[in-house]
Formats: C-alpha cells, structure tokens, sequence
C-alpha cells in the first residue's frame, strides 16, 4: 500500500537513533482511505477506522542512579464494521494490505456472530471540530541524554543532602484519527512531558510530579529540591491517634480521590443504575462551593476534541453550585435519553457509554499558607495511595496517605505524622470543603490528570494507623 | 523469527553492546461481553513486534518496533545501545548478572480446546443465556457477563546464545448481578469478581465453571443482600473464601517479596517492601500451618503465573517463600539474585509485551493446602465471620496496612453459618494477620485462582498472576472498620 511503503520508507532510513518522526495527517488520512476502499470491495454497508500513532520515552531512576531506561513505537489500525443492525471491532499493528484485509474481514466475521440490536446506530456524517494545539516541538525533541542529564542533577542533590531519589522522566508523542465510510474525518496530536520524583531520607520519604504537554512547563530540579525537603521535614514522625481530622489536601490528593467519581457522570452508568447520581440529579448534593466543568478546551488539559465515534466533545456543566446539572452522552445514550450527545463516547462496542474525561473544578484563591495559617488544628496531605471503591452509591473510598503527612497547629506546620488509613465518602467530602486554592494541572497515580484545586476540608476520616 | 532476534542482537553487538537479549512476540486476543442481555464489548486483536534489552557501558537500555524490517530491527537494537549508554552517564556502578546456562527449547502451554476455534456463536450464546438467567430474578438492575482469551507466542534469543520459543492460551470468564435498591448497591459476581476466573487454559475452563449454572444464585444473592444485616465492627475470627484469599495472598505476600521493590526500584510508583534483605530467614512471617511457594512449573497447575522459561532466559522454579511460618526467599532476577547470596535467578522476570522491558514479577504464589474439610471448619467455629468475593483491595507501599472488603459475609454460630452480611470488610498488618492463621483447608478445597489485572512497573505493565488458595480462618482479626462511623 502505498501510505505503508512511506511510513517505512521515512521510519527506517537512519539507523542513529534520535527523535522520531510521526506520520503526517495526510499519511493516516491515506491509511484510513485505503482500509475503507478494501472494505467497500469486500461490500461491508459501513466501516469505521482509527490510526493510532505513538512514540514514547521514559528513563526510569532509583537509588540515585538509571536503572531502566525505554523507548517504543507502535502504530495500531482498528477497524469497526457495521452489517444489518451488528457490530464489531478488530485491531491490528500490521498495516500491509493482507493485515488491513484480515482486519475487515476480522471484524466482519465478529460482527455476523451475534444478534442483531435494533438500537445500534449508523455511523455520524462528517463533523465540525474546534482545533486545539497541543504538539510541542521541544518536547518531541527531548534525547535520551537530555533526560538523563535531568536525572543525574536530581540525584546529585539527592547525594548531597543525604536522601536516596527515585522517579522518572517521560516524554512522548502521539496521534489518532478517525475516518468512517459517511466521510467522517478528524485528527488529533499531541506531546507530553512527565517528570516525577520520590527522595527518601530514612524512614520517610516524599514526593513531586508535573505532567505537561511542554517540558518547559516544569522545572525537574525545583521538584526534586521541594520533594528533598519535604522529605526531610518527614523524618521525625509521630503517631496520631485515627479519627476526624480538618485536612488540606494538596492538588494531587485532590485528583486521586475526585477522580473515582468521573464515571458518575455517564449517562449510561445512571441507565444501568450503578452511579452514585442515581436519584441525586438536581439535588444539593456537595456544598455550594463546588462546580465542576468537563472542558477538553481548557488550556491546562490535553486529550482529543472528539470522542471514540468521532463526534465533537463539548464543554458540558456538570455540577453548579454542588448540585448535579447534567451528565455527558454519547450517541447510544443521548438517544435512549432524548439528548443530545456531548462528544463523550468511548470507541465502539463497549458496554460503558461515556465519560467526561477532562474535568475541571473551578476552584477558588485560597494560597496554601492560607489554608495552613486557617487551621487551628489538621493535616497537610501531600499524596494518597492506593485508593479504591468501598461502597459504590455512598462513593466510600479507602486508601492510605503516602510520601508527607504532617500536623498543623495553630496555623503552623509543627511536625511530621504516621500514615493513615482512610474511609471517606466522596460525597461528604465534597459538601465539607471550607477553601480552595486555585484549580491546576495535577497528576497523581489514581486518576488521570485533571484541573483541581488544593483544598481545606473538615472532618476528614482516617480509620486506622499504620506502623510508619 | 530468529532472524529478526540474530540480527538485533549482532547489530546490539557491534554498536558496544556487551549483553543482549531479543523477544519477537506476536499476542492475539479476543473479548467478549454482554450486558443486561445485549452484546458488550465484540472485539479481537492482533500485535506483533521486537523489544531488545542491551547492556552497554556498564548500564541498561531497551527499545521495541512493531516493524518487522531489516532497516526497523537494525535502527531498534542500535536506538537500544544509544539509550544504554545515557544510562551510564547516570549510573552508580555496573550491572552484574548471575550466570545462566544457554537453552535452547520450544514450548506449548497444555489445553484441550482451543479457544479461537470454538465458533463465536457458541461463546456469546453461553453469555447470554447466564445473563438471561441472572435477569429472571426479580430486583436484578444490571447484569454483566465476560469472556477473554489470549494466545501469545513468543521468540526469545540472548547473546549467551538461548533460543526459546513459547506458546501461551489463557482463558478467563465471569459474570456480575447488581441490584439497585433503596439508595444502595449491591452486586455478586461468579466464579470469582472483577472479570472472573482466569487461567493458563483452553476453553475447557469456560465449561468447567458453569456459568449458566451458578447465574440464578448470585442474582438472588445480589437482591437478598439490601435485606441482610450490615457487617458489624468487632475484633473476631474471620474465615476468607479461596478467591478472597488468593487476592490477600497476592497482596500482602506476593508483593512485598519482588526483590525490586525490596532494593527500592519501585520507589516512586508501587512502593517498597516491608521485608527488608535482613528479615529472610529471621521473621516469622506466618504461624506454623502456613507454607507459601512462587511456583511458574507446570506441576503446580496451569495458572496465569506458569510458563517453562520466564522472559530472561531462565528455567521456570518453585521457590520457598515461607516454610511453616519462616520468611524464607524473594523473587529475584539475573540482576538482583546475586545481592542475596543467590548464584542463579529464581525466574520470574516477566513482560506483558513485545514493546515492554521485563520486571520481576509474580508467577504462581500459593498458600499450600492445610488439612481441614470445609465443613469441618464451620462447625468448628463458634463465633466467626465467613467472607467470600473481593470487593476492594487496599494496602499501603510498604504491604504492611492492609484493608479488604468483600461482597458477602456470612455470620457463623455455634458451627453454622446463620444469616447473610452486608458490606463486609476486614483490615489488619500483613504479618500480625498471617500470624494468626489457624486452620487451612485441605487440597480438595484449593484452586490456583488467576489474577489478570497485576499493575506494575513505569510505563505501566499489566501482568496475570496465580493465586493457590483454600479457605482458611484467622483469630483476632479487625472486622468491619471501612463502614464503621460513616
């Protein structure tokens, strides 16, 4: 094919390794064209194709020194065919003309095993898209020895100041498009830098991570000087009693919990009765202080601004003033519920709909001395770990603090704490908020990265203690 | 294939590489769901590609294509020396490996039917009809129903000389009734949750649990929970179903004993290890009755942790984790073993894919069988707590603070299980929990559950793990604390 003999031809002339060079939008739009030319002469009704295209890096450190340190390309093609009222998908990394064909016919063959469902739709028309611009040349250009020249600086101040670092430096680049057989077309590209970093100074530890589409976005040696000193500060813990505690949550504590609740906001998880908006739209369900935005326009957020069927994402409302205004659909769900779809579907079949996937708190201006300097008693949170669902209606989640916990009294940060165990409700938590920073890009491990804000919330319940 | 290894590792070679080692792998897989009686998810794949792993400089670097050309496979293995030899400019000292014997060997994992032959309307009917058959019951909102099947081959060659081939089918299968009532969810699931049971099979395992079968009792399980009592908070005698127990094993055992973590380079993701290199063979990590191995043979049984050779060239063992309650040995690798005064690896570096670098994990760890009869164990429990099917699964970065909590309890007293309890959970410390086992199930009670869902390593690697487990009972535990004063 011919858009397979460039990709190779451009791929394989060098064997220096250096950045690599993703395909042109042209390139995947001759990819797509080709596999719907092979399945119109096979005579499949209707044919959907995403090209997905990513370029990847990440040096990996630990005891001050490289000790994994990756790279990968990979370019996938999934093609899903409609036939009387059946779906399916296939998905294969082998884009010569027999893969491509094996594919169709793949998917066909999947599609024809089972019933028909009358509520499966046609395929959308071609769509209006909103460009965003998320490619940052100097990311993709990143080397392995720029990235190791970061580490080493990190773990050279590890050395002096007596701690043990760990973490990564990740960089990457990546693309999709979609194009269908109704002459639906979009693509999307982005870059993306990470850099995270753990510094140990026995027996505590703690942490910092940024994640940006830009590499200039953060700064690797700040976050290890302020992950260093956090792990100092550490050192002396002390053992609190469990119990309610006034905390303050940094960002990426934030995250990691409100994350858990983005499925809530599918339409179809309210049809299957399994979110925790089930009879709660409309109501006052968190505090007044809380509205939430899904905005994959927002300047801090990456991702494509189009859904899995190629449909435009729209920057829907869905919290205002704490109480649940509206949900996100895809074309299935908007149907059943006589909406319109907001762009939000996953690709297709699946059995879970959509979800908003770049929320936005709107948060508020409270600094972090602020809310330290408010507290006549609490916790200042640096990270939480391991967190999951307890009870799935009342959003109980269980997890651990991690990597800086500490005690604030009288509006001082007076010493380091024991780790908990905590068992809180999301849903209390959200009607217990007294301040808020200003929402940021946080990253975390739980939940991918969103707009949050740091924030000061009552009552908070740790159930247990842990022995470090 | 070899051809595409050799050449990798000649270029690896002389680009300064002074160890290589090369895997071709080529992964199929199906998935099948249904969902309230219509078809889910429908969806097959395929990827093939090269991932090499050099050593240059004294430090490590790895890179992978899906493009199977010489020009590809050349620039990938000389990308792979490059990225080394940044390493080295970050390095503390020079990687040692362990010596290993270069084999030479092909492999195909045992099954009766293969999965990707059986006509898919066969699959999706034995779907459907366990979910038509979890929505008779009255009260049922949601019903969910599964099948996953993998085939991977695999060519692996190093510059010590190995070439090894490998076949893996793995089959999986499970099914969910939830009901939502009276602003509460409940939700049972069958044989086991989170996608069922999963296992280095063929589609004999599918028929062997019997969906259809076990559909009505879960569903009715799932409805019967809004009525049950909620789980109290107490200190108390608690009994894990096997499934509940496979996942503690997993948790609080397989983990902490991956000797990278234990050295810290896990640190900033998945954490470290309480069991640090000067507890082997000092703490009592489990009462007596407890026997724990890491076994990747065969003879073990064919879980998702079972392969003959692991993805750095090394046979496939059993090693002793703990004897009678005795912390005896880690999972290690080429690189760590000998930092434990082992002169060979215990086998259990493994990848998820072609595009991935191999990390120690989890091959099978199992609880051996005890020698109690299930019903024995009831009736000998005079006030306890039975709890079956995981729900949640929480421990901190060092596996030391754990919390589970389950989909069903069952009160027992006086020797009988007397009535049904909501929203169970138990929390406890990894070894003061193990400590206080007391009575183990005998092997007719055992099964090598399968975890397929294992999350380690950066980029993030996804992992199937075994889990042999028979149910047991433990003293003095804390039950019920995730629900207490909310």
């Amino acid at each position: 094919m011919k858009a397979s003999a460039k990709t190779h031809a451009r791929r394989e002339t060098s064997e220096v390794a250096g950045p690599i060079e993703l395909l042109r939008e042209r390139d995947l739009q001759q990819i797509i064209e080709a596999v719907l030319r092979l399945a119109k002469k096979i005579g499949v009704p209707e044919t959907e194709v995403h090209v997905d295209e990513a370029a990847d890096a990440l040096t990996r450190f630990a005891n001050n020194a490289i000790h994994q340190n990756v790279a990968e390309h990979g370019l996938t093609v999934s093609v899903r065919t409609v036939l009387d009222g059946r779906t399916a998908r296939a998905t294969t990394n082998r884009i010569d003309e027999d893969s491509l064909r094996n594919a169709i016919e793949g998917s066909l063959s999947l599609a024809a095993s089972q019933p028909k469902n009358p509520l499966l739709l046609s395929m959308p028309g071609p769509q209006k898209y909103s460009r965003v611009n998320r490619f940052v040349k100097q990311t993709a250009a990143v080397t392995p020895e720029d990235r190791a020249l970061a580490v080493r600086r990190a773990c050279d101040l590890a050395i002096k100041r007596g701690q043990v670092a760990a973490g990564i430096f990740a960089t990457g680049q990546s693309q999709s498009a979609i194009g269908n057989s109704r002459g639906l077309f979009a693509a999307y590209r982005e870059t993306h830098g990470e850099f995270s970093i753990t510094m140990q100074e026995k027996p505590a530890a703690s942490w910092a991570k940024a994640n940006s589409a830009d590499v200039r976005n953060f700064d690797p040696q700040k976050l290890a000087a302020r992950a260093s000193e956090k792990a100092h500060l550490a050192v002396q813990a002390r053992e609190l009693p469990a119990g309610r505690y006034t905390v303050i949550l940094e960002p990426a504590a934030v995250l990691d919990l409100v994350g858990f609740l983005f499925y809530d906001f599918a339409a179809t998880a309210l049809q299957d009765k399994r979110s925790c908006l089930n009879e709660r739209m409309g109501k006052q369900l968190f505090g007044k202080n809380i509205s939430i935005y899904d905005d994959a326009y927002h300047p801090l957020q990456l991702g494509a601004p189009f859904d899995g069927e190629g449909m435009p994402r729209q920057k829907v409302q869905l919290v205002d003033g704490g109480v649940p205004k509206n949900l996100v659909y895809s074309r299935s769900s908007a149907k059943i519920a006589g909406k319109k779809p907001t762009g939000h579907g996953f690709m297709l079949p699946n059995e879970y709909g959509e979800a908003p996937m770049n929320l936005v708190f709107s948060g508020g201006k409270s600094s972090p001395e602020e809310m330290i300097g408010s507290t006549d008693r609490g916790l200042l949170v640096t990270r939480l770990w391991y967190i999951r669902e307890v009870d799935p209606y009342e959003k109980i989640m269980t997890g651990m603090t991690r990597d800086g916990l500490f005690l604030v009294e009288k509006g001082r940060v007076v010493s380091a704490v024991r780790n908990f165990r905590f068992n809180q409700s999301l849903l209390e938590m959200l009607r217990n908020v007294e301040l808020m920073g200003p929402a940021v890009r946080a990253t975390g491990e739980e939940a991918f990265e969103m707009v949050v804000p740091a924030m000061k919330v009552r009552e908070f319940h740790f159930s247990e203690v842990t022995k470090f | 294939m070899y051809n595409w290894t050799n050449l990798a590792l000649e270029t690896a070679r002389l680009r300064g590489a002074s160890y290589a080692d090369v895997r071709v792998m080529h992964q199929r897989q199906r998935d099948l769901t249904t969902k309230n009686g219509k078809v889910g998810t429908l969806a097959q794949s395929e990827s093939i590609g090269l991932g090499i792993r050099v050593l240059a400089n004294g430090a490590w670097g790895f890179a992978s294509t899906d493009r199977l050309t010489r020009e590809a496979v050349a620039s990938c293995a000389a990308q792979a020396v490059a990225i080394a030899k940044a390493s080295a400019s970050a390095k503390r000292h020079d990687v040692v490996m362990v010596d290993e014997q270069a084999h030479i060997d092909s492999w195909q994992s045992p099954f009766r039917k293969d999965p990707f032959e059986i006509p898919l309307e066969t699959q999706l009917s034995l779907l459907l009809a366990a979910d038509a058959e979890m929505r008779r019951v009255k009260g049922v909102t949601l019903t969910e129903t599964d099948m996953q099947f993998r085939k991977t081959d695999s060519w692996f060659a190093s510059s010590i000389g190995s070439r090894i081939h490998q076949r893996k089918v793995t089959s999986g299968c499970g099914i969910a009734a939830t009901s939502f009532k009276n602003e509460e969810i409940q939700k049972r699931s069958y044989p086991n949750s989170f996608g069922g049971q999963h296992a280095l099979q063929g589609y004999e395992l599918i028929e062997s649990v019997d969906l259809v079968k076990n559909a009505a009792m879960i569903a009715e399980e799932a409805v019967a929970l809004h009525s049950a009592v909620q789980c109290p908070e107490k200190k108390g005698t608690l009994i894990l179903g096997g499934s509940q127990l496979g996942l503690q094993i997993h948790e609080s055992v397989g983990h902490p004993i991956e000797l990278d973590r234990v050295l810290g380079e896990e640190a900033n993701f998945a954490g470290t290890s309480f069991l640090t290199l000067d507890q082997v063979n000092r703490l009592k990590y489990a009462s007596e009755i407890v026997n724990v191995v890491a076994d990747a043979r065969l003879e073990h049984g064919q879980g998702l942790g079972t392969f003959a050779y692991d993805d750095e060239g090394v046979p496939a063992q059993r090693t002793d984790i703990i004897e009678a309650g005795q912390f005896r040995g880690y999972l290690s690798n080429r690189e760590t073993a000998h930092l434990i005064g082992l002169k060979r690896s215990s086998g259990t570096m493994r990848t998820e894919g072609w595009n991935r670098l191999p990390i120690i994990r989890m091959t099978n760890v199992s609880l051996l069988p005890g020698n109690w009869d299930f019903d024995d164990l009831i009736q000998s429990t005079d006030d306890g707590i039975l709890m079956e099917t995981n729900r949640s699964w929480s421990i901190d970065d060092r596996r030391y603070q754990f919390q589970f909590s389950t989909e069903i309890g069952w009160e027992i007293k006086g020797g009988k299980k007397i009535r049904m309890l909501k929203n169970p959970s138990y929390s406890g410390i990894t070894t003061e929990f193990w400590n206080s086992c007391d009575a183990i199930c005998n092997a007719e009670h055992w099964t090598l559950w399968g975890t397929p869902n294992c999350g380690k390593g950066q980029p993030m690697q996804t992992m199937g793990t075994g889990h042999g487990a028979s149910p047991s009972r433990f003293r003095n535990v804390h039950i019920g604390a995730a629900f207490a004063d909310q």
